[in-house]
């Protein structure tokens, strides 16, 4: 009996997961219905999300769910038969359906009696949509015939053909001399489709004959894209008659399809008149890799030869994207925690090569070094892979905070458009569900505070309806997100006197726009006159700040008064690895993240001693002051003559941290130091050196908060004891 | 089952601490290590010595002397860590503990155990399991789960601000 039910309940999580997934789909679907109700796909989604639902969850046990989508999916099962229109009532209560079927899927559904009543009415509403659309039959018909057409153009368009061209471009030598960039046409063509280019330089002559104002250079460019081959001549319309520009249709999707069949290296070469049969004939019987020889007989140079190369490759991948485009990707459902013993692994095995190389180097044993080198190379592209596995597109997220913007727009009377870019820009799985919370702080602050009503838009002159954009990018080994919003951006002035009267700052002290901005982050820090359902109650800001930080990341605000607000987080690609700056202070090893370091400098011990204890030091003007690990780790004895400065930014400012010793860089990966270690927040994980010792890493932020605590505490105690020894 | 605990509760390993002899339940212990150079961790206890690399995992390492309030451990050719599993509140964590040396597993009945006596033991009795008789020696069983249950934040808390204080006081 037990075994049977352990089943059932196995079962029913496996549907949980998979409803999720559905409703997920369903959500995104009806998003885009409300942008443009015609489009089959969505409607089609919609009813198919709803009909597996109902079908799945009557047989798992979900008979309250299951009867509760059946009216739901009668519903766009007519709009499928054009007998219904999708229309924002409909869109609007399968909203809440959805909601409602989200609830279902908890246990305890059934239990609570306003449940029932909530399901009911729902029921209710769509048998009444289903009802009047009965009545109304001929309305709906005439409906259907307009959508007909609309619907053949969509296929006509989907259906467009894909031209892969061949474009030999060179550049008449004096191009320079009439302004012409010939870059600009490559750029032009690059934006059309997926493009490989190859420049060739072999004309380019050595320095001494080199003339800077002729261009020497010439391009290669396979190009696959759907426009027209008239269109890619129109790049070249002003190009000069010296100009050789030749442009071959190459490969046409559904035309040429050759099987396996791709062209081979010399056929490329031939085809496009870089090679002769003859020259190439007796090489081909050598049997030897046709490139290589091409140019080591000086037939063909090596340039030649790889965009050649290029060529093959750009149309293999260009016909192995297209099969997989008509159908799902393959792909295996695989459990988070397994990932995550993977991850671990991984960073137990880069920990164990760092050992392995430094024990080869020390050795000075060749045969080892080879072998440890190969180890390095392959735990690199593991470590890669397996960080990889774990990226998740940030679009997920994105899709439901259009949701929250819909919602949160109509409460409060807003028009706002939410506007996504870079949703396939990947990052950390765990990032990404720790992310959640701060993001959706921040855009609910955007809606409530930033972006203003239509009424106020359009008394500044702007469009009544706000913008606000989320956008992910890479950059570096960070991804950047931006929440931008085109309100009524940050009033300075009211922050400014809200921190004085706070007394955050004193009255006279002259701030930076970046300083003041920072005063919302101050814990318990609003200007919001009233508090609203939504926000003003001054906890948010510093709690974001605090979620971003555990992230390793950062927060900036960017804002220009009447034109809106931008808050870009930038957050580290992955958790369980970092790049660090290795570094010692007595005997023991510290490793400060990579990202907050700018430069290294040496001090010496008569420098130090100068400044009378004080520790600032001036780097080109600027006085930055530092903390001594030493000190503040209680090591004593072996000071070096010569120390550094490892000067670093956190939250805008300047601070260096004096160690005894750069030892370099170092792939970092983050162990945990467990319960006992969790109140010393100076530190965010210790990691293992190759020599297997144990090194920690800085959190520089919190050792700078700290330090400045003891330092605020210090000048307290000192003018405490000045006041008593005056009384005495 | 049954049968397996009681086996189990009544093998113990046995370490000394200066000349005095200690024995933890021997089910509690993942394995002895000899000495090998900590990293001390800032802003804690002294009698947190600091922490080692097993195997790839990071673990503290607690010195039982100078947490029983004698002097603290030298490095000798017989010091030894002993890897313990304890439960802190509710949670199985890894802690290794420095002891001078490590002498040997053996054997006692329950009934061959006696409860610590209030005083003259001169430490925490909360720490004492039982004490035991054993070649003519005492042996002091300890309750290795609460010697390292109060290793936990508050004491770390009052450290870190008495070095705050210390420093003040050096400014």
């Amino acid at each position: 009996m037990d075994e049977t039910e352990e089943f059932t309940e196995e079962f029913k999580n496996a549907f949980r997961q998979e409803a999720l997934e559905h409703l997920t789909g369903l959500e995104n679907a009806l998003m885009e219905l409300e942008e443009r109700p015609d489009a089959a796909e969505l409607i089609d989604l919609a009813f198919r999300s709803m009909h597996t639902l109902k079908g799945s969850g009557a047989m798992f046990g979900f008979d309250v769910l299951s009867s509760f989508t059946h009216d739901i999916e009668t519903a766009f099962d007519l709009v499928r038969n054009g007998k219904m229109k999708i229309t924002q009532e409909l869109l609007d209560l399968t909203f809440s359906a959805k909601d409602e079927i989200l609830c279902m899927l908890k246990v305890d559904y059934d239990q609570i009696p306003a449940n029932q009543k909530k399901k009911d009415e729902l029921t209710k509403s769509f048998k009444d949509l289903i009802a009047h659309v009965g009545e109304g039959g001929n309305g709906a018909a005439k409906e259907v015939q307009k959508q007909e057409p609309d619907e053949k153009k969509v296929i006509e368009e989907t259906e467009s053909k894909r031209y892969t061209y061949r474009i030999r471009y060179k550049p008449s030598a004096n191009c320079f001399l009439h302004g012409a960039n010939p870059l600009l046409n490559i750029d032009e063509l690059a934006g059309f489709g997926r493009s490989s280019i190859v420049a060739y330089t072999d004309d380019i002559p050595f320095l001494d004959e080199y003339d800077p104002e002729v261009c020497y250079a010439y391009w290669d460019i396979i190009l696959t894209t759907e426009k027209e081959i008239d269109t890619i001549r129109d790049v070249f319309a002003f190009e000069d008659e010296s100009s050789v520009v030749r442009i071959e249709v190459i490969d046409v999707s559904g035309e040429l399809e050759e099987g396996d069949h791709y062209k081979r290296l010399g056929e490329i070469l031939l085809d496009k008149g870089d090679l002769t049969q003859d020259d190439l004939d007796p090489i081909l019987g050598l049997h030897i890799k046709l490139g290589e020889l091409l140019v080591e007989k000086g037939v063909v140079n090596a340039d030649t030869v790889e965009a050649a190369l290029l060529e093959q490759e750009h149309i293999r991948n260009e016909r192995k994207s297209r099969p997989e485009a008509a159908d799902e990707m393959a792909t295996i459902r695989v459990p988070a925690d397994r990932l995550d013993v993977l991850v671990n692994l991984v960073g137990e095995l880069v920990t164990v090569q760092a050992h392995l190389t430094q024990m080869a180097v020390r050795r000075i044993d060749y045969e080892l070094l080879n072998v440890a080198e190969e180890v390095e190379r392959l735990t690199c592209e593991l470590r890669d892979n397996t960080m990889n596995i774990r990226m998740l597109p940030i679009g997920t997220t994105f899709n439901k905070f259009k949701r929250l913007v819909r919602d949160l727009s109509k409460e409060l009377k807003k028009e706002i458009d939410l506007v996504t870019e870079g949703a396939q820009t990947e990052l950390d799985k765990t990032v990404i569900e720790k992310l959640n919370d701060p993001l959706v702080h921040i855009i609910r602050n955007s809606i409530d505070h930033g972006v203003e009503t239509p009424e106020q838009r359009k008394n500044a002159g702007k469009p009544p309806k706000g913008t606000i954009t989320l956008s992910a990018i890479h950059s570096g080994s960070h991804v950047l997100i931006r929440i931008k919003d085109d309100g009524k951006g940050l009033d300075t002035e009211a922050i400014k006197h809200k921190a004085i009267e706070r007394g955050l700052i004193s009255p006279s002290a002259e701030l930076s726009d970046n300083e003041i901005f920072s005063f919302i982050f101050a814990p318990g820090f609003s200007t919001a006159k009233e508090v609203t359902s939504v926000s003003g109650r001054g906890v948010g800001m510093d709690v974001v700040k605090r979620g971003i930080e555990s992230l390793r990341g950062s927060i900036g605000i960017e804002s220009v008064k009447g034109a809106g607000t931008t808050i870009t987080v930038k957050l580290p690609l992955t958790l369980a690895i970092i790049d660090g700056l290795l570094v010692k202070a007595g005997a023991g090893s510290y490793v400060l993240p990579l990202t907050s370091v700018l430069e290294c400098i040496a001090i010496g011990k008569d420098d130090i001693d100068k400044n009378h204890g004080r520790a600032l030091t001036i780097v080109r003007g600027q006085i930055i002051p530092y903390i001594s690990l030493r000190e503040h780790f209680f090591i004593n004895g072996g000071t070096p003559a010569n120390q550094q400065i490892i000067i670093c930014e956190v939250s805008g400012r300047r601070v260096g941290v004096l160690v005894d010793q750069v030892i370099g860089e170092h792939q970092t990966v983050i162990k945990n130091l467990g319960g006992i270690y969790k109140n010393v927040e100076i530190l965010s994980g210790a990691t293992i050196l190759g020599d297997g010792s144990v090194a920690l890493i800085l959190d520089v932020n919190r050792l700078i908060t700290l330090v400045e605590g003891i330092e605020r505490d210090a000048v307290k105690r000192l003018n405490a004891t000045a006041e008593m020894s005056a009384c005495e | 089952m049954v049968n397996l605990t009681e086996i189990e509760s009544t093998q113990y390993l046995s370490f000394k601490l200066d000349t005095e002899v200690f024995a933890i339940e021997i089910s509690k212990v993942r394995e002895v290590l000899e000495f090998v150079s900590l990293t001390k961790v800032p802003q804690t206890p002294p009698y947190m010595r600091g922490v080692i690399n097993i195997r790839g995992s990071v673990v503290p390492v607690v010195d039982l002397k100078y947490k029983f309030g004698m002097d603290a451990t030298e490095k000798t050719i017989n010091t030894c860590i002993i890897i313990v599993e304890v439960k802190v509140n509710g949670a199985s964590t890894v802690i290794g503990a420095l002891t001078d040396s490590v002498s040997e597993v053996f054997e006692m009945e329950p009934k061959n155990i006696e409860p610590a006596p209030q005083i003259g033991s001169q430490m925490n009795v909360a720490f004492i399991k039982g004490m035991g008789k054993r070649n003519n020696e005492f042996v002091i069983i300890l309750d290795i789960d609460k010697v390292f249950s109060d290793t936990e934040a508050a004491e770390l808390s009052d450290i870190a601000q008495a070095e705050n204080n210390f420093l003040g006081m050096e400014n």
